[in-house]
C-alpha cells in the first residue's frame, strides 16, 4: 500500500534523526476493529506497521527474522494465546521491548504485565499521542544495557508521567511499580557502586541482589561452566558498577556453592533421612503447607522484576529468585518426606538444606522435576514433582511441586536459612505463622545440620515469602546481599547453625543482617543453581522464562540431574559437576528433554577442574 | 450546495450521536486517522466494528445459551467485544457492556441478560446511526474533513 511504502520510506527502521520515523512496530490483537485502528494510528506516528490477529503468527514473524521489528504491542486477551505469554517469549527470545494493550486496566492486570517484561502498559483506547512516545521504550532498550532494568523502570516512571491520555490510571500504576523496581533497581545498583568502584581498589562487598545473581548465572550458563570467564561474564551481564573482580570472586563462591550442593546433596541425602523421621512436623507442613503457605505468600509478591514465570507467576516469580534457592531446600527437604525414594532428590535437597550451597541444588533437584514445564521456576516447584516422569521423583512432584514452589522460595531463603537466615525469610516475606512457628523449631535442628534441610523447608516457607518479597524488593536483597555474601561465606563454613538460631528468633527481615547475608549469598548461588536446574526445566517449555533460568539454571541444572539420579547420591555430586558442564549443555539443550540433559548431566564429568576456569574449584 | 446541505445534515446527525452519548472522543480520533491516505477509513473501521461486533454478539448469546452459568465465559466474551467498542468510541453500548460484566461479576443470571438485550439494542441503534451517517457523508462527496470539523 502506498501508506506502508510512503512510511517504511521515510523511516528507514530506526535509523539516526530519522528515528522514531519508521521505527517497526508489530501489532497483535485478535479483535479486528482494535487492530485497524491501531495500525492506522501507528502510520500516522509514521512507524512502520506489521499487523496480526493471532499471537502465533506473531511469533512465527518474529523468529523468522529477529531484526524484523523494533517493537511489539500486544494485546493481552487473545484466543490463541495468553497476552502474556507472548510478551515472555518475545522478551526471552528476542529480546525485544513489548507493550501490553488492552481495555483492562486493573492494577493486578497491569502488574502482570509489567513483572512478565512488558515496556509498557496501554489502556484501550490508544491515544495518538500515547502511541507517539512509544518508541522511546525501543531506545532504552538499545542504549541502556540489561543491567539498568532499574534506570529504565524509573525513567519509565518518569516517561509515565509525560505521557498523557486515556491510560492515566494505568501509567500511575505501571509508573508506581516501575518506581518500585527502580528503587530496588537502584538500590541494588547504588550498593553495587558502593562497593565495587575499581578492580585496583578493594572492593567492598558488592551487593549480589538476586537480579544481579540472576544475570550472573544468566552469563555463567551461557558461556557454560567451563568456559565462564569472569571478564565475559562480566561483558554478559553487562552490568555497571561491577568489576572483573567481583564477577571473579561470585564466581568462585557460585563454583564452591555448586560443589558443595553436590557433596552436600549426598550428605544430606543421610541427613533429610535422618531429619525427616525427626521432624513430621516439617515434613507435613514442608510439603504442602509450606507450598500453601508460601503461594499464598508468594501471590502477595510476585517478584517485581520481570520475572518470566509464564506459568505459575507466583511460582515463577517466587522461584525465579527464590526459588531456585527455596527450591533446593524444599526439594530436599520434601523428597525425604514425600517419598524416601527420591532419596537422591532428598539428598539433593538436604543438601541444599544443608549447605546453604546445597540450596541450590536442591533446586536443581526439583527443577529437575519440574524439568517439563517451560516455566523454569514454577517448573522447579512444579517440576520438582513434574519433571522426571522417569524419575521415582514423581511421587515427591506431587508433593514437591508444593514445595517446589516453596522451595523456590525458600531456596532463597533456604540460602539464607542455611546460613541460618531462614528467619530472614520470614522477615522478608510474610512468612506464615505456621512456618515461623515451625521454622524455629526447625530451624534449631537444621542448626545441627541435619535438620538443615527439614528447617529449610521450614524456612522455606518463610522464605517463600520472603523470597517473593525478595524480588519484590531488591532493596532489602540488596542489603541481604551485603550481608549475605559476608554471611554466605562463614555460613558456608558451616555456621549454619548458629544462622539458624539467630534467625530463627527473629523472622523478621530486619533482624538478621546475617540472614540476608545468607540469603542473598544463597539467592545469589541458588540463583545460578537453579539457573542451571532451570534450564532444564525450561527445556520443556519454548517460554522458559529467562529468569529461571538464570537463577535456577546454576542450581537447577544440577539439582536436575540430582533428581534424576534417584540412584546415586554419589550422583549427585557428580551431577554438579555435570550440572556444572550439564548446564551449559542444559542450555543449549534446552529443547531436547529432560532426559537428555540428565544423561548430560550424569555424565562423569569428573573434570571439575574444567568446569571452572578460575579454577578455584576444588573438587571435594 | 446539495452536497453543502449532506454535509450540514451528517454534521449535524454527528453532533447529536454525540450528544446522546453514542459516540465520544475516540470516534473523533478515528475520523482523524483519515486522511488522504485512507480516505474512508472511519467508513471502514465502522464497518469492520460492525462486522466483528456482530460475530461477538451472536458468540455471547451463544455462550450464554450453552453454557448459563459459566459466568466467566460470558465476561470473557463481553470483554473483547467492550474493547471493540473502545476502540470506535461506541459508548452507549460500552456502558451496556460494563453493566453486562458487572452483573456477571455479580453472577446475576438475570441482569446479565438483561444487560445483554440492552447491548444488542444499543448495537442496532448505533449500526442504523452510523449507517446514515455515512451514507450522507458519502452522499455529500470527498469533501468529509470539512463536515467533521463542522460537526465537532
Amino acid at each position: 500500500m502506498t501508506v506502508e511504502k510512503r512510511v517504511s520510506g521515510a523511516g528507514g527502521g530506526g535509523g539516526g534523526d530519522q528515528f522514531p520515523v519508521g521505527m517497526r512496530v508489530l501489532a497483535v490483537d485478535d479483535d479486528p476493529t482494535c487492530l485497524k485502528v491501531l495500525e492506522n494510528l501507528l502510520r500516522r506516528c509514521q512507524y512502520h506497521v506489521t499487523t496480526t490477529g493471532q499471537a502465533a503468527t506473531a511469533l512465527k514473524m518474529l523468529r523468522e527474522n529477529k531484526d524484523q521489528f523494533d517493537l511489539v504491542i500486544s494485546d493481552v486477551h487473545m484466543p490463541d494465546m495468553d497476552g502474556f505469554k507472548l510478551l515472555e517469549l518475545v522478551g526471552l527470545e528476542m529480546d525485544l521491548p513489548v507493550i501490553m494493550l488492552s481495555a483492562n486496566g486493573e492494577t493486578q492486570t497491569v502488574m502482570k504485565g509489567i513483572t512478565h517484561g512488558a515496556c509498557d502498559y496501554l489502556l484501550k483506547p490508544v491515544r495518538l499521542e500515547q502511541l507517539k512516545t512509544i518508541w522511546q521504550h525501543v531506545i532504552r532498550r538499545n542504549t541502556k544495557p540489561r543491567g539498568s532494568d532499574n534506570d529504565d523502570a524509573g525513567q519509565k516512571a518518569q516517561n509515565g508521567e509525560g505521557e498523557n491520555g486515556g491510560a492515566n490510571r494505568n501509567k500511575r500504576q505501571s509508573r508506581r511499580d516501575r518506581d518500585e523496581n527502580g528503587d530496588d533497581g537502584d538500590d541494588s545498583d547504588d550498593n553495587s557502586n558502593e562497593n565495587g568502584d575499581s578492580s585496583s581498589q578493594k572492593k567492598p562487598r558488592v551487593v549480589w541482589s538476586v537480579e544481579l545473581h540472576r544475570k550472573f548465572v544468566a552469563a555463567v550458563n551461557q558461556l557454560g561452566i567451563d568456559k565462564a570467564v569472569p571478564k565475559k561474564i562480566l561483558d554478559l551481564m553487562n552490568v555497571e558498577n561491577i568489576t572483573r573482580e567481583n564477577v571473579a570472586s561470585h564466581l568462585q563462591k557460585y563454583r564452591l556453592y555448586l560443589k558443595r550442593m553436590s557433596m552436600d546433596a549426598s550428605r544430606q541425602a543421610n541427613l533429610v533421612a535422618a531429619l525427616g523421621g525427626r521432624n513430621p512436623a516439617y515434613s507435613n507442613m514442608n510439603s504442602l503447607d509450606v507450598f500453601r503457605h508460601y503461594n499464598n505468600a508468594y501471590g502477595r509478591y510476585r517478584p517485581v522484576p520481570t520475572s518470566t514465570h509464564s506459568q505459575s507467576n507466583n511460582f515463577l516469580a517466587r522461584m525465579n529468585t527464590p526459588s531456585a534457592y527455596g527450591m533446593h531446600g524444599l526439594l530436599s527437604s520434601q523428597p525425604l518426606q514425600l517419598s524416601h525414594a527420591q532419596n537422591t532428590m532428598g539428598t539433593s535437597l538436604n543438601d541444599l538444606g544443608v549447605n546453604n550451597g546445597n540450596l541450590i541444588r536442591a533446586p536443581h533437584m526439583s527443577t529437575m522435576v519440574t524439568g517439563t514445564s517451560g516455566n523454569s521456576f514454577a517448573n522447579i516447584s512444579n517440576g520438582v514433582s513434574l519433571a522426571p516422569a522417569n524419575r521415582s521423583v514423581q511421587p515427591l512432584e506431587s508433593s514437591n511441586r508444593q514445595h517446589l514452589g516453596r522451595i523456590n522460595s525458600s531456596s532463597t531463603d533456604s540460602f539464607s536459612s542455611f546460613a541460618g537466615e531462614s528467619p530472614h525469610f520470614p522477615d522478608l516475606g510474610r512468612s506464615s505463622n505456621t512456618w515461623q512457628s515451625a521454622v524455629p523449631s526447625n530451624i534449631q535442628e537444621l542448626g545441627q545440620n541435619g535438620s538443615m534441610s527439614q528447617a529449610t523447608l521450614q524456612v522455606n516457607g518463610h522464605r517463600m515469602e520472603p523470597v517473593s518479597s525478595f524480588t519484590t524488593s531488591s532493596n532489602q536483597i540488596t542489603s541481604l546481599g551485603n550481608e549475605m555474601q559476608s554471611q554466605a561465606a562463614s555460613l558456608a563454613s558451616s555456621t549454619l547453625p548458629m544462622v539458624f538460631n539467630q534467625d530463627a528468633a527473629p523472622f523478621t527481615f530486619t533482624s538478621s543482617t546475617n540472614s540476608r547475608e545468607a540469603l542473598n549469598s544463597n539467592l545469589a548461588f541458588s540463583n545460578s543453581g537453579i539457573n542451571n536446574s532451570l534450564p532444564n526445566l525450561r527445556i520443556d517449555s519454548s517460554a522458559v522464562p529467562r529468569q529461571a533460568l538464570d537463577g535456577g539454571n546454576a542450581g537447577g541444572g544440577a539439582s536436575l540431574q540430582d533428581g534424576r539420579i534417584d540412584q546415586h547420591t554419589t550422583g549427585n555430586q557428580l551431577n554438579y559437576t555435570n550440572d556444572l558442564m550439564g548446564t551449559s549443555r542444559l542450555q543449549r539443550g534446552l529443547s531436547g528433554s529432560l532426559d537428555d540433559i540428565v544423561v548430560d548431566m550424569f555424565r562423569p564429568d569428573n573434570d571439575n577442574g574444567g568446569l571452572f576456569i578460575d579454577g578455584d574449584w576444588q573438587l571435594v | 450546495m446539495e452536497y453543502a446541505n449532506l454535509r450540514r445534515q451528517a454534521a449535524s446527525l454527528k453532533r447529536s450521536l454525540f450528544d446522546q452519548g453514542y459516540l465520544d472522543e475516540q470516534f473523533c480520533q478515528v475520523e482523524d486517522l483519515q486522511d488522504e491516505a485512507s480516505p474512508n477509513f472511519a467508513e471502514e473501521v465502522v464497518s469492520l466494528f460492525f462486522k466483528d461486533s456482530a460475530r461477538l454478539v451472536s458468540n455471547i448469546e451463544q455462550a450464554m445459551e450453552k453454557y448459563p452459568g459459566d459466568f466467566n465465559r460470558w465476561d470473557a466474551h463481553m470483554q473483547q467485544l467492550k474493547g471493540s467498542c473502545f476502540s470506535i468510541g461506541a459508548s452507549k453500548m460500552n456502558n451496556e457492556c460494563t453493566l453486562f460484566r458487572n452483573s456477571c461479576g455479580e453472577e446475576n443470571a438475570e441482569g446479565c441478560r438483561r444487560s445483554f438485550q440492552k447491548v444488542k439494542r444499543e448495537h442496532a441503534i448505533l449500526r442504523q446511526k452510523l449507517e446514515s451517517y455515512f451514507q450522507l457523508l458519502r452522499q455529500a462527496g470527498p469533501a468529509r474533513t470539512a463536515t467533521r470539523s463542522g460537526g465537532k
